[in-house]
């Protein structure tokens, strides 16, 4: 059964276009959509509803769809909830229906109709006072079976997805006709203009009247031919942003089987717009009556666009159900194309073109409206009757045209915060004073028409092109008005009868819902959308918001102004996930960081470990090692307390601190002082916040009396720059104080071990390594392997220790020499795994204990407070608070069974079963020097647990570990060894 | 999304700026007490209306800069930098 008009339409026939829908093979034309392409072939039921599993068809020809939603395509590229209207069609595409089971025409579920009096508004919400076990095990399966849309692919997206940035003089938003006018005034006076239109044809509302088509191919070509003017089809403006900064999604393969080799699917265009004109035109809204929803329900301007556009005849006999003249446009272009009117019902009580029509044969029923829908699964009678209900007669028909007016597509407007007047004229609510620089034209203020619309929006063209200063515009052909008395329309929302009168579609929200919203307290517009689900799905209620909203306005006794809509948000359209995503996904979601050396541990068998975005070796596995990584961790650790080891440590945040004062802002920024450091000498320091927990620690060198080099924790190198700019810009900003981060401009390496010295006396030259000459602290310049090097005396594993830096440029050789010149002493290439046991058994802190709770007397830090002078934390750190005698201490911890294995995260108790917490452990690794595991904790009380025992808690394991509390240090208790 | 104009570096994406707060707030000087840093850290109104907060260029120019900005509208309606002075419109 074929509703292809014999001719007409913007397709081409020429091409013949297979696709399927539930398996069953279907032909369309190039120029088709979905939804005009299985109304071509008679396929009428679609969809089932969401909550009811009510059959559904297909409402309009555009966004605004509620019902007609389906799933495209197969496998990884399946996608959920796509609108049959805004559904390109091309060869090979495949669409699946939704939410019915086991089959579209036979729906099991389709009892919930029956039992909907237990599905009521709030539903879920009052599900939820229920006994959980209930909830759990009953309805939530139940319900996630039998509610719900579409299903989404479970494999990855195979496309990519891609992100654009762009500057223009004028965004245009929409390309009918007051958006093509407004586009082409600010193109002829220059402007750089970006044009964007959802639909893959530009022309809006002109694409339905072939008299029009001169003037849109006319001015599109014109647009086209500026070299400053980016005309964007198939591209939804969804978001309006704060400084006139605008969203779109342009799709630039939804219309293909699958993107071309090297293009995205979809791009996502970030607009930063000078001027914005907002030419989005209006929605045509539903009538809420009983059967409303029904396949053959169609909305007037819906089933013009089918006849004109896509050469469809919706159906053989229709009524007209409608409160405007518009719609009388449909019922003539019905007859026109051979579908008999069986007659208008028109809720006025009488118009110019009721009259028209009447004269031209047309059954007019004015005063008239649609009670009711009669037919098996789709529209076959359609109840026409007086308003009040009088007279109802019953009429054969396949097809229910309906419009309840136009509502100005508002979203983006209110988005950019215009507040929304009321109109009276239109009854609708329409922009009011821009907030942000934009405007309105055409229907989307309420101006319909053609003609009043190209006028408008060469108004709004103009506006924009005068804001912008770029002086005077052109004059451009418009389409020539067409005078034609009219009357009035009618704010009508609902035909009160018997039956479910929907004025949400694809959430199954009923006029009865909102009432009952209304009557369980949920009368405010925000809170009645939540309770009852309106406007709230894919479609934001484009169709039938405000006539919900007129619903609650008449239960709470008020206008719809005063009601007003609930607040419109970004996206105004829906955004799959991919083209939010872009190209951030996998290993492109953030960038990775590789020291000076990754390529030599690579080439070395590392294993690496993420630090923040720093790919660092976690440890190098040698051959009998590979399937225990303990094994490479103790053996580079007991390389490091018997030999020599080296590690690459050039993540560690490092700056540059010069100028004359920079030894005072270093005393101010640290609890220690710098200022007296001698050249040539590195001092441990420790950071405070000023709210006094410790921030950050690190050693910092004096290489001149007016420069410093500074070293962080890998962790926290950019808050210490962010909090050195801030105070040295804005709290001293008297200080001659300059620095720079320059972390990735050294590589530096950590050769520690009582053989270190040895190992790089071979290596450094220009440099005597010897103790008296180079003592612990000590800093100096010298050569490796004819590469410039800075030698620091420094020790985080707690053995004798040179960190050598060097511009990142010279890491290779310099690691390399120094392996060559340690290669007789066992030099031992270690990672982090390793470095992190060697301080905890030396007692060291690190981000386990520096996690942004600690003050430095908790961490045993004390004495490195000075007593004169002003520094960051100073004051607050003396609250009471922070030095109770009772805070937690940083002490060491020893199983007493030396098998028993100590874990990171237990909680210290007096008694195995004590729920009493004393404290934790922070932080735990098996010692190579004592032959246990041991760790570091903070510990109610601290010292004076010294040499006492206390159980580790580990209740995931109901694990209880008594351990030893012992002095942090658990190796080299006096500190011999940095200084051997 | 904000555009800001930074005094340094001319009108940018927000996503440039980190956020820091209130740029009214002055650092004590080092024997005002503990009220006083008290104040100083945490203490903070929550206008509705103008503030003046910093905000940190940090994928630019790395200054601090100051910015009026309405907490209601989101409107900027001024943009300093570090040592300059701004003032709020009566509200």
């Amino acid at each position: 059964m074929s509703h292809r008009l014999a001719s007409g339409g913007r397709l081409d026939r020429t091409r013949r276009l297979r696709f399927t829908f539930d398996g069953r093979s279907y032909v369309g034309h190039a120029g088709d959509t979905l939804a005009s392409a299985l109304m071509a072939n008679g396929v009428r039921l679609v969809g089932r509803s969401f909550k009811y599993h009510r059959p559904r068809g297909i409402l309009t020809a555009g966004p605004d769809e509620p019902s007609a939603l389906v799933e495209l395509r197969a496998g990884a590229r399946r996608e959920a909830n796509m609108p049959m209207p805004v559904v390109e069609l091309f060869d090979g595409l495949e669409a699946q229906s939704q939410n019915r089971w086991p089959s579209l025409a036979f729906d099991i579920l389709s009892v919930n109709s029956l039992l909907s009096r237990f599905l009521p508004a709030g539903f879920y919400y009052k599900t939820f006072m229920w006994p959980a076990a209930f909830w759990e095990k009953v309805y939530e399966p139940l319900i996630r079976r039998s509610a719900g849309l579409g299903w989404a692919a479970k494999e990855a997206d195979p496309d990519h997805y891609e992100t654009r940035h762009a500057h223009c003089d004028v965004l245009v938003a929409g390309s009918g006709a007051a958006g093509l006018a407004a586009a082409r005034i600010a193109a002829e006076a220059g402007a750089r203009v970006i044009l964007c239109e959802q639909d893959f044809e530009l022309g809006g509302g002109l694409l339905l009247d072939p008299a029009l088509e001169d003037w849109r191919a006319a001015t599109v070509a014109a647009l086209a031919r500026q070299s400053e003017v980016t005309l964007l089809p198939r591209t939804t403006v969804f978001g309006y942003y704060d400084s006139n900064v605008l969203g779109a999604v342009e799709r630039v393969a939804d219309h293909l089987a699958e993107p071309p080799e090297h293009q995205p699917r979809q791009r996502y265009w970030t607009i930063r717009a000078r001027e914005v004109v907002l030419a989005t035109g209006a929605h045509e809204r539903l009538i809420a009556f009983p059967g409303n929803d029904r396949p053959g329900v169609v909305l007037a301007g819906a089933a013009l666009s089918y006849l004109r556009r896509f050469a469809v005849a919706p159906g053989k006999r229709a009524v007209v159900f409608t409160n405007n003249d518009e719609a009388y446009d449909t019922a003539l272009a019905l007859r026109e194309a051979g579908v008999e009117i069986a007659a208008i019902a028109d809720v006025r009580p009488a118009a110019v073109r009721a009259d028209e029509a009447r004269r031209a044969g047309i059954d007019v029923r004015s005063g008239s409206v649609v009670t009711g829908v009669g037919g098996g699964r789709d529209v076959e009678r359609v109840t026409v009757a007086r308003r009040n209900g009088a007279d109802g007669e019953s009429l054969a028909a396949d097809l229910l045209c309906v419009s309840g007016g136009h509502s100005p597509a508002i979203e983006l407007a209110s988005q950019s915060r215009t507040p929304l007047d009321w109109s009276d004229a239109i009854a609708g609510f329409v922009p009011g004073q821009p907030v942000q620089r934009q405007r309105s034209a055409g229907a989307a203020r309420g101006i319909f028409g053609v003609a009043e619309a190209a006028s408008d929006g060469a108004t709004a063209g103009r506006a924009a092109v005068a804001a912008l200063g770029l002086g005077k515009t052109e004059a451009i052909a418009l389409p020539p008005a067409v005078a034609r008395a009219g009357t009035p329309s009618e704010p009508f929302w609902e035909v009160k009868a018997s039956g479910k009168a929907f004025v949400d579609l694809q959430h199954d929200v009923t006029t009865e819902d909102i009432r009952l919203a209304h009557r369980e307290g949920y009368a405010h517009i925000e809170h009645a959308k939540r309770y009852t689900t309106h406007a709230m799905a894919t479609d934001q209620g484009k169709t039938g918001g405000l006539v919900g909203a007129a619903v609650l306005a008449e239960a709470r006794g008020e206008s719809i102004a005063a009601v007003g809509m609930p607040t419109y948000r970004p996206y105004a359209s829906p955004v799959s996930f991919g083209v939010i995503a872009g190209h951030a996904v996998g290993k492109n979601f953030a960038p990775v960081r590789r020291t000076a050396l990754h390529a030599w541990h690579v080439r070395h068998g590392a294993r690496f470990m993420e630090a923040g975005m720093w790919m660092r070796p976690a440890y190098y596995p040698q051959p009998g090692e590979e399937k225990d990584a303990w094994l490479s961790v103790l053996r580079e650790a007991r390389a490091v307390r018997r030999a020599v080891g080296i590690c690459d440590v050039s993540t560690l945040g490092k700056i540059d601190v010069q100028g004359k004062d920079a030894g005072v802002f270093l005393d101010r920024l640290y609890t220690n002082t710098f200022s007296t450091l001698p050249i040539g000498r590195a001092r441990y320091g420790l950071m405070l916040r000023e709210d006094g927990i410790v921030f950050d620690d690190g050693t910092t060198s004096r290489l001149a009396d007016d420069h410093f080099f500074m070293t962080t924790t890998t962790a926290n190198a950019a808050r210490v720059l962010e909090h050195m700019e801030y105070h040295a810009q804005t709290v001293w900003p008297e200080l001659d104080v300059q620095f720079c981060a320059v972390t990735d401009h050294w590589a530096s390496m950590s050769a520690a071990g009582p053989k270190a010295r040895l190992a790089l006396a071979k290596a450094v030259q220009g440099l005597d390594l010897a103790n008296a000459a180079f003592p612990f602290m000590a800093v100096g310049d010298a050569q490796v392997a004819g590469c410039p090097v800075r030698v620091f005396r420094i020790s985080f594993s707690g053995e004798l220790a040179y960190e050598v830096a060097t511009p990142a440029g010279f890491a290779e050789p310099v690691w390399e020499a120094i392996m060559a010149a340690g290669a007789e002493h066992g030099i031992t290439p270690y990672g982090v795994e390793a470095l992190g046991l060697l301080r905890i058994e030396k007692g060291h802190v690190a981000g386990a204990e520096l996690g942004g709770h600690t003050t430095a007397r908790d961490l045993g830090l004390e004495r490195m407070l000075k007593k004169n002078g002003d520094y960051v934390g100073r004051v607050l750190a003396g609250r009471p608070g922070l030095v109770a005698p009772e805070r937690p201490r940083l002490v060491g911890l020893r199983p007493v069974d030396p098998k028993a294995r100590l874990r990171a995260g237990s909680h210290l108790v007096a008694a195995v079963g004590d729920g009493q917490s004393l404290g934790w452990v922070t932080s735990a690794m098996p010692s190579v020097e004592l032959d246990c595991w041991i760790g570091l904790g903070m510990l109610s009380g601290g010292e004076a647990w010294h040499d006492k025992r206390l159980f580790a808690a580990f209740p995931l394991y109901d694990e209880y570990v008594e351990v030893a509390v012992t002095h942090p240090h658990h190796v080299d208790h006096e500190n011999a060894r940095v200084r051997a | 999304m904000h555009r800001i104009d930074c005094p340094w570096c001319g009108v940018r994406d927000e996503i440039e700026f980190a956020y820091r707060g209130d740029a009214t707030v002055k650092r004590p000087e080092a024997g005002a007490g503990v009220d006083a840093f008290y104040a100083y850290v945490y203490e903070r109104g929550n206008p509705r209306g103008w503030h003046i907060e910093w905000w940190h260029h940090a994928a630019g120019c790395r200054q601090w800069i100051k910015v009026l900005r309405h907490t209601l509208t989101h409107e900027i309606r001024a943009t300093a930098k570090a040592g300059d002075t701004v003032t709020a419109p009566k509200p």
